[in-house]
């Protein structure tokens, strides 16, 4: 498929025509993925040597962390063609992938919370990592709150998309900002290509199967929550019709 | 652009309340502050940089809202849109004025109540200069942040949301380079890292602010 052919999807007609089609493959894909992965971690995999059983928390931890911040990127990525292209899609896709973005960053500071009671010894430390996902998480509400508080369609995914924009610089210069503003508890990247020390293959794998899974349940809930805003537009604009013949 | 500044400078001042509102605001934070942690002057004297940093911080926060809004509501945002003055330079003009009206009392103000917190004696001029370095860089977000919830009926709450997160990495670096002043470590890192935040915002976030705006105002 060529570039040019992606953009066929900005016309709502055929992206809703399109999912129609995609949105189940996905789901199904995204649910087989999730529970084969989960199952597989958690049953059938042997306990780490020092922390335990609690080394299954990083089943959920790692995918939903790392979608955390994918999701931002994607409606950075979509807030960039609202404004060079103004496809309605797309801003309502950025629309769509916040709330699912923010759930994921609570989930992964959750999950790192119940993880950090047990081995570090307390449920929340101010370390870079941890600091910077919460300031995330303020950046996901204060771009939802602005989405819900403008009554003007085209506004909101103007003004939104900007504050995306300038959010992400944000994001990540409080990312180095807490870096250097104090010392860091958490481990370092273990899932990197390129380095000797990494996360043992037993654990690699199944985690590697409900990463798939996040990132295809994360496509299945945009897909489906952009396809609900398309119709509920739809809707107000039909509804706002039926009024003016009234 | 001069003239802009001058009346909104004149309005700020004659118009009551913004002028001196984040003064006191300020004043009555650091007051508040030894109530609830106690009054032992060790504690206060740690502490004191980052209250210091944090009172100015949310003084600046406390007056955004009458950036813009004002001029949005009896319609003399719509005729400086007209205007030959480009929206970037409007912004700018804004943000200045906010600046020399909030943030630098804020400043002068500062070692004053530096003294209520037993603010230790090496920490007053490295305090004074992170706020002269850093308070720019609240005004131009703030604006930011103002021309975002212009429109809206009850922006206010939503302006603190959406501005406070875009305050942190300004609010790391200035109350770092306050903290280790008062404690005579070395801090050239954070003062060039926070002098580049400043500079960094006001010469680009403007643009953004006008962005903003124009589709506000449309």
């Amino acid at each position: 498929m060529s570039l040019n052919a992606l953009w066929e999807f900005a016309n709502p007609r055929k992206f809703i025509a399109t999912t129609d089609r995609v949105l189940p493959w996905v789901a199904w894909a995204a649910a087989l993925m999730l529970v084969a992965g989960l199952v597989w971690g958690f049953f059938f995999t042997p306990d780490d040597f020092r922390q335990g059983s609690t080394v299954k928390i990083i089943y959920l931890h790692v995918p939903s962390a790392l979608m955390a911040i994918n999701a931002w990127l994607m409606m950075l990525v979509t807030s960039l063609v609202w404004i060079v292209r103004r496809h309605h899609v797309s801003a309502l896709a950025a629309r769509a992938a916040a709330p699912v973005g923010m759930v994921m960053t609570l989930v992964a500071l959750a999950t790192g919370a119940l993880w950090g009671q047990p081995m570090w010894g307390t449920w929340w430390a101010w370390d870079p990592r941890l600091t910077s996902f919460l300031i995330l998480f303020l950046f996901y509400l204060g771009y939802i709150a602005l989405w819900e508080a403008i009554e003007n369609d085209d506004t909101a995914a103007d003004l939104t998309s900007i504050l995306c924009l300038v959010g992400s610089v944000f994001a990540l210069l409080s990312r180095y900002a807490v870096n250097f503003w104090n010392q860091g508890l958490h481990q370092g990247a273990s899932l990197s290509l390129d380095k000797q020390e990494n996360v043992a293959d037993v654990f690699w794998y199944p985690l590697l199967a409900t990463i798939a899974g996040f990132v295809l349940l994360f496509v299945a809930l945009v897909l489906m929550r952009t396809r609900t805003e398309i119709r509920a537009r739809r809707m107000r604009a039909l509804l706002a019709r039926e009024r003016m013949q009234a | 652009m001069i003239a802009l500044l001058t009346r909104d400078l004149r309005l700020a001042i004659r118009a009551g309340g913004g002028f001196g509102l984040g003064l006191a605001f300020f004043l009555i934070v650091v007051v508040l502050v030894p109530f609830g942690v106690g009054p032992q002057s060790a504690l206060l004297s740690t502490i004191a940089p980052g209250i210091l940093w944090l009172g100015a911080l949310l003084a600046c926060l406390l007056s955004l809202d009458r950036i813009l809004a004002l001029d949005w509501e009896d319609g003399s945002l719509d005729l400086l849109a007209t205007s030959p003055l480009p929206m970037e330079g409007i912004v700018s003009a804004k943000a200045l004025a906010h600046w020399l009206t909030t943030g630098l009392p804020l400043v002068l103000a500062a070692p004053v109540l530096g003294i209520l917190l037993n603010l230790p004696v090496a920490g007053f001029g490295w305090l004074v200069a992170s706020l002269a370095l850093g308070t720019p860089a609240l005004s131009v977000i703030g604006t930011f942040g103002a021309a975002l919830t212009v429109g809206l009926k009850r922006g206010g709450l939503l302006l603190s949301l959406l501005v406070l997160p875009l305050y942190v990495p300004t609010l790391i670096f200035g109350a770092e380079v306050a903290r280790r002043g008062a404690e005579g470590m070395a801090l050239t890192t954070p003062l060039a890292l926070l002098a580049g935040i400043t500079c960094g915002t006001i010469a680009l976030l403007p643009f953004a602010s006008a962005a903003v705006l124009r589709a506000n105002l449309r």
